[in-house]
């Protein structure tokens, strides 16, 4: 089949040609983009109003968190976000099988990082951080020491807004998930060519921002106390 | 034969097919205007009885027809469903998801498989929150203020706060859509410049339900989870600011009042030009102040927290901020008025609804003057000054552009005219039922009297009377246009492909339309409401 034959299947019955139709799927995916960032947006300037208000609380609550494990997740968040980039481009040359396999991996770097995320979260527990009836902080003399106006309460705060925003970015990954394996279904199926591989280059967008979020996150939550 | 000779009916998007399934599962977004219209219509009549209840306690000084906690959850349900279910979406996904992409000349909205989505997250928000409402009701008030709503209330606070966070994604689904819409299926020579003003107005209106919603979606949702979950993030107990709570809801719930309004005034905008026979005064201005209504409303949230403690200084710029906004609210009202000056007025029942309109809407609005004042505003808060300042903006303004545009787009919608005497008669009856119902609310209010008690001192009984009489009449002018516009699909004269001689593409194609509206995509190369035009070629018809 060639391309212009694909490009007319795929033609939604409101555009008038292929240009109209991609042009409006990747201005809706921004703008939907836009309503993420409001939507986060909230959670953000209610970490940074708490994080004036209570910084040492913040400060000391962030430093029982293992930097380690959040900076292996950055590095492997970022080479998800590599190989999504990977898979649209293979799309746009139509190497389907580059695409398929570019977007399995991204899907299993993916898997790695919700696997070191539910790990962290498992430490968490363990260490009775997770807010609610159990929660309990323990100021190490050495935390004291650092921090001078350490109020526990306050450290549960900070646990509250970590659990949301990282909850909330997972589940962000877990759609993505869902996403990714439609891509990997209708691509081995043929669906997408050069002439359309919107849907490729939408989920791309969309993973991408989940990504950045993170970029936000891994500085906001993990390192509050590196710069003393 | 005789059988051969009799017209067959031509298809339209009404008789294209009619399975229950063609309905549940249509694209088009007609059809899912129409599941819109149904919808809406449930709930308005559902916070509609919980109103009635509320002005038959509120009949007497005591508190005899109900608890104190049961006209909590009464007030609570009128404004939880009159807000997030009916107002919200009734403009724009009624008459804007109909009428949008017509006006840009398009087949249908950007993406119509989101639109009908759209559609289900409503019904699915609003079951739940009825469920929550039915089974135990929540007494919070339709602003869920915290620590009340998080800590001390025993209601169903997280259903509800869960299906009004459902159902703003339907918001943000049709406000997409319609930002796209209007970007990027223009047809041929439809400039930015010639767009209708009904598409400036969701343009404006849609910018707000994609900023904004998602914030109410993410506070709604830290209520519910510091509920379930005992967090502390809004508890002044655990360290939290309930003030926090406060900004984060008025950030989108003060910007909501202009997603009701805004579309209201798009609608007013057309009914007062094709009446007139005139074009629109001033085009750039009422566009633009569409835009300026959007942008400036995201910039005075914290005028409802002036009592609640927040900084004198900060208090003083909202102050100034909300006052900035009537600037464009005011210039709408003037080119309305400037446009009625010298032309051929013609008094059909959108029309009087637009009257109705700008005459409710500048009582609102000055009333909203009162309330952006700093020092008054500590006298009025919570009283029923304020109860009636924002009913003339919400009832008055959008309920009015609302049946203006539903009287006004019922031929093009349904393809039959309505009764004509009837409908003028209930247009006056909501009027009269309106001012009866909320006017004496601004007096009472002033004396003193606080909002949400189920009880209050003899002296405001007579005032309170005939609130409760002008409640009735209104609910009677709400009920006829129900009765005679379900009359009207069956036995209501044939409409017209353009019953009102109007300007505007959604008038050039047949009563009901097409499917896809448009055999052939138009090429635009008037200017919106080209009335003198359309005058001289009637004239020009008649001398012919």
């Amino acid at each position: 089949m060639s391309d212009s034959q694909t490009a007319v299947h795929v033609l939604k019955h409101h555009f008038r040609d292929m240009e109209q139709q991609n042009e409006t799927a990747s201005f809706g995916m921004w703008l939907f983009l836009v309503t993420e960032i409001m939507f986060f947006g909230g959670l953000f300037c209610a970490y940074l109003i708490y994080r004036v208000l209570y910084f040492d609380s913040f400060a000391a609550a962030s430093s029982t968190i293992d930097v380690k494990w959040g900076a292996i997740n950055t590095a492997v968040l970022i080479c998800s976000s590599l190989t999504m980039a990977m898979a649209v481009h293979s799309a746009a040359l139509g190497k389907r099988k580059a695409l398929v396999g570019f977007l399995v991996l991204t899907i299993i770097l993916g898997g790695v990082f919700l696997g070191i995320k539910g790990k962290e979260y498992y430490d968490k527990f363990e260490e009775n951080h997770v807010p609610g009836s159990n929660y309990h902080f323990i100021v190490e003399p050495e935390l004291a020491h650092k921090f001078h106006a350490i109020d526990p309460a306050k450290t549960e705060i900070f646990f509250s807004l970590y659990f949301i925003m990282t909850g909330l970015h997972a589940t962000h990954m877990v759609v993505g998930f869902g996403l990714l394996l439609w891509l990997i279904i209708a691509s081995m199926k043929g669906k997408f060519s050069p002439g359309y591989y919107s849907p490729v280059e939408m989920v791309g967008l969309y993973w991408h921002f989940v990504d950045i979020v993170w970029i936000w996150l891994f500085p906001l939550l993990y390192l509050i106390s590196r710069h003393h | 034969m005789a059988t051969a000779v009799q017209p067959v009916e031509k298809t339209n998007y009404l008789n294209a097919d009619y399975g229950i399934k063609s309905w549940l599962l249509t694209t088009d977004h007609k059809r899912i205007a129409l599941l819109y219209l149904a919808s809406v219509t449930f709930f308005f009549f559902i916070g509609g009885f919980f109103a009635m209840l509320i002005r038959l306690e509120l009949l007497t000084p005591a508190g005899d027809l109900m608890q104190a906690d049961t006209y909590n959850k009464v007030f609570t349900m009128h404004g939880v469903i009159m807000v997030f279910f009916f107002l919200i979406p009734s403009i724009p996904a009624v008459l804007g998801n109909f009428l949008v992409p017509i006006m840009v000349g398009a087949k249908d909205l950007a993406f119509p498989k989101i639109n009908l989505a759209s559609w289900y997250l409503y019904m699915i928000g609003g079951g739940l929150t009825l469920y929550g409402l039915i089974n135990g009701g929540l007494d919070t008030g339709w602003t869920f203020y915290t620590p009340f709503s998080t800590t001390y209330s025993n209601t169903n606070v997280s259903i509800v706060a869960i299906g009004v966070f459902i159902n703003g994604f339907s918001s943000i689904f049709t406000g997409l859509n319609f930002i796209v819409t209007i970007h990027r299926m223009r047809a041929p020579g439809l400039t930015w410049s010639r767009l209708p003003l009904f598409l400036w107005a969701h343009y404006a209106t849609a910018v707000i339900m994609v900023l904004g919603t998602p914030v109410i979606a993410i506070t709604l949702l830290l209520v519910a989870a510091e509920r379930l979950l005992h967090l502390g993030i809004f508890d002044a107990k655990l360290g939290g600011d309930p003030l926090l709570f406060q900004h984060l809801f008025w950030f989108y719930s003060h910007p909501a009042v202009y997603i009701m309004i805004l579309p209201a005034m798009g609608v007013i905008s057309e009914l007062v030009t094709c009446f007139s026979r005139k074009r629109v005064f001033g085009y750039n201005f009422v566009a633009l102040a569409s835009i300026g209504i959007a942008v400036i409303g995201f910039l005075v949230w914290a005028h409802h927290m002036f009592v609640a403690g927040i900084s004198v200084y900060a208090a003083m710029v909202f102050s100034f901020l909300s006052y900035l906004v009537a600037i464009p609210s005011a210039i709408k009202v003037f080119n309305w008025t400037a446009t009625l000056y010298k032309g051929s007025i013609r008094f059909d029942t959108p029309m009087l609804y637009v009257f109705g309109f700008i005459g409710l809407f500048t009582i609102g609005g000055m009333t909203g003057l009162f309330l952006a004042a700093l020092g008054l505003d500590v006298h009025v808060t919570d009283t029923y000054f304020v109860v009636a300042h924002f009913h003339y903006i919400m009832v008055g303004g959008a309920i009015m552009g609302y049946l203006g545009g539903l009287h006004f787009w019922w031929p093009k919608i349904t393809g039959r005219m309505y009764p004509e005497s009837w409908a003028k008669l209930s247009a006056l009856l909501v009027f009269v039922g309106f001012n009866l119902t909320f006017f004496p609310q601004f007096v009472v209010g002033f004396l003193g009297m606080p909002r949400r008690y189920h009880a209050y001192p003899p002296e405001y009984q007579i005032l309170n009377i005939l609130s409760t009489a002008g409640a009735s009449v209104l609910a009677i002018g709400y009920i006829f246009p129900m009765i005679y516009f379900a009359w009207s699909l069956r036995y209501g004269k044939k409409a017209p492909a353009n019953p009102w001689n109007a300007a505007g593409l959604e008038w050039t194609i047949p009563s009901p339309p097409s499917t896809f509206n448009f055999d052939e995509t138009p090429v635009v190369t008037w200017e919106a409401y080209n009335y003198d035009e359309i005058e001289e070629t009637q004239e020009a018809e008649v001398v012919g």
